[in-house]
């Protein structure tokens, strides 16, 4: 398997007037084509900004990032939002649903972005929903829909456009126990048809159903658990 | 700069935040508008309306398409019965109507002063002979009587004042402005034209808010004539209404290459209408304009705060979008597109409020001022042109403070991270 992400020597220091708060120190870390990687870690290990990191929300400090082969940090903004779109997925801990759209349109956003009709973005969407078991929300708004809805809508969108690594923060930290699972398994069905995903999470639980743990602590790589030896031989 | 795709991603999330956001605050920003719409071109166009019905009531009274006058070094216009018989061979001519004109004195208390040391009531002041069939014709003279009755053809002896010849209508108590006091229908003055006096019996009262009608006397053209001990009918000035479908300078042509100039002044009425009135147009246009532009920047402000809010409350689905692949470009012409709905649909409502509403009420009743009927002028051009800059005011404004928060960092967007 290569590898579809290739980090080395990331720092992150935030800096506030004249205090600075160094968040990553020097972490190096590769992702492989269709795995399902977890970071894990205790609150303010760096653990979401390393994420950020990877997905091109935020630019390193210092260090290197190669994403599918490409040095994503010599991207100017406008390449990055292309190349985000392009590449990768997002499902955010709070959702982040479009409050205007609906569970459909803002599934179809992507490809729109893409340029596909609308009229067939929106078909496209509402099949990925009926997919997810969301058939009968397709017009609901995401003030209409519930946290565990919210959720498969934001992985649906995330997905819609087949990118090529689904990046996962903390998604399950605002569900319940049932929603929670419904989103894993999801996650999961996903990756076992070759989707790499990138989550971040604190739930060992959920951790131990990816294929590899990344753990963590005070801005370095602490630990690290390959749980599927077969699949990352 | 926007391809496309741009253009209706934009459209898309442009459009369904308007309709999916309060309908209460979309109401209060197309009101706000619409009123600065009409505060645009409502106000310069009443100011502008004041002056026009000025002019139009010069026009309507006294100048009609064309008035020709006498040359300035000559008493009257020679050769009358000639440009005259040239006017009715003149096929795109509807109506004239040839006046009389002299100075001459009106007395009020001639028999009522009991002492030499009391003031006579007496004013100079122009008086016309008119043919009153023809002059209504041209002037509708008889639509400006206050008091009385018009002049008949046979109606000798009787007179027809101006309101601002009599004290009851123009009540100033100034040395330049002499007027007859006591004066109603039925009162006998004395008239005297070079020396030649006569008592008449006033028989009607005109009021026009026009002067040139409201400082001057009428009697018919025959007695005028007489008095004048003018025998060459030889007139003072001739108004001429033309047909309506016919252009006043090139009949005015048709009156020159006819020779009228070698004896008069032809005047078409844009000619021939006090300059002073341009004056005061160019005046209250642009006081209308400074009034309209501070309505055009309190809209703008509005519109920067409402966008501003928006955008800044809406700041983390902002960053989301930017992060799932919405360039910033895209977003900022989605807010161009909403304050752009705003300003056409305020626009909409403001063009039928004006035209459709104000411009035929204000016609059909207008604004009564001192010296005109006022209207409301709202030309097509300089309206279309009202509303491009409103448009173009209204897109800057939700354009500016969606760029502020668009260009903000993605993730320190959608972090809620200043």
């Amino acid at each position: 398997m290569k590898n579809i992400i290739e980090a080395k020597g990331i720092v992150k220091t935030f800096v506030s007037g004249k205090i600075e708060t160094p968040v990553l120190k020097g972490v190096d870390i590769n992702v492989k084509e269709g795995e399902f990687l977890s970071i894990m870690g205790r609150s303010g290990a760096g653990k979401s900004t390393l994420m950020y990191q990877l997905s091109l929300l935020d630019d390193p400090t210092d260090g290197q990032i190669h994403v599918d082969g490409t040095d994503v940090l010599s991207l100017n903004n406008r390449e990055k939002t292309l190349f985000r779109l392009n590449h990768l997925g997002y499902v955010f801990q709070d959702y982040a649903l479009v409050p205007e759209l609906t569970a459909a349109e803002n599934v179809a956003l992507p490809l729109l972005l893409r340029g596909i009709p609308q009229t067939v973005a929106i078909e496209k969407a509402i099949d990925m929903l009926h997919k997810l078991g969301l058939e009968r929300q397709v017009k609901n708004l995401p003030s209409q829909l519930s946290g565990g809805e919210q959720q498969r809508v934001s992985v649906a969108r995330a997905i819609i456009d087949e990118p090529k690594i689904i990046f996962s923060d903390e998604p399950t930290a605002n569900l319940d126990a049932e929603s929670a699972r419904v989103v894993i398994d999801l996650l999961k069905d996903l990756n076992k048809k070759g989707q790499t995903i990138v989550m971040v999470t604190h739930e060992e639980e959920y951790g131990k159903e990816t294929d590899r743990i990344v753990r963590l602590s005070d801005g370095k790589i602490e630990s690290e658990e390959i749980i599927n030896h077969q699949k990352l031989r | 700069m926007f391809d496309l795709k741009s253009i209706k991603v934009a459209w898309f999330l442009g459009y369904r935040q308007l309709v999916r956001s309060s309908w209460w605050s979309n109401l209060l920003i197309v009101l706000i508008m619409v009123l600065t719409f009409l505060n645009l071109v409502v106000i310069s166009g009443l100011l502008v309306g004041l002056i026009q019905g000025a002019s139009n009531a010069v026009k309507e009274n006294y100048i009609a398409d064309i008035i020709i006058t006498k040359l300035p070094e000559k008493s009257f216009i020679e050769n009358s019965p000639k440009i005259i018989n040239i006017i009715e061979n003149t096929p795109q001519v509807e109506s004239y109507t040839a006046r009389y004109i002299t100075s001459g004195t009106l007395e009020s208390n001639y028999k009522d002063r009991s002492n030499f040391d009391e003031n006579p009531g007496r004013v100079s002041t122009i008086i016309a002979g008119i043919d009153p069939h023809k002059e209504d014709t041209v002037t509708g003279i008889k639509d400006n009587l206050i008091e009385g009755d018009f002049l008949e053809k046979d109606d000798f002896d009787k007179i027809v004042l101006g309101a601002f010849l009599l004290e009851k209508y123009l009540n100033i108590d100034s040395p330049g402005f002499l007027v007859l006091k006591d004066i109603k229908i039925g009162s006998k003055i004395r008239v005297d034209i070079n020396g030649n006096t006569r008592e008449m019996i006033v028989k009607g009262i005109l009021k026009s808010k026009t002067d040139e009608i409201d400082r001057r006397a009428f009697i018919v053209d025959s007695q005028l004539r007489s008095m004048m001990g003018r025998d060459d009918n030889n007139v003072g000035e001739i108004s001429i209404r033309i047909q309506p479908d016919q252009d006043p300078n090139f009949v005015k042509g048709i009156f020159i290459k006819n020779g009228v100039d070698e004896f008069a002044k032809v005047q078409t009425f844009e000619e021939g209408r006090p300059k002073f009135l341009d004056d005061i147009t160019k005046t209250f246009n642009l006081l209308g304009t400074i009034i309209s532009s501070i309505g055009l920047a309190v809209a703008a402000i509005t519109v920067f705060i409402v966008i501003f809010i928006n955008a800044i409350t809406r700041r983390k689905y902002i960053g989301i979008m930017k992060a799932i692949g919405v360039n910033g470009k895209t977003l900022e012409l989605s807010y161009i597109i909403q304050s752009l709905v705003y300003a056409i649909i305020g626009s909409i409502i403001g063009l039928f409020v004006v035209y459709v509403i104000l411009i035929p009420y204000v016609d059909a009743n207008p604004i009564n001022f001192p010296f005109s009927d006022g209207i409301l002028v709202a030309p097509i051009l300089s309206t279309s042109i009202r509303v491009a800059i409103l448009i173009v005011v209204t897109a800057l404004a939700g354009y500016i403070p969606s760029r502020i928060i668009i260009r903000k960092n993605t993730l320190n967007s959608i972090l809620g991270r200043n």
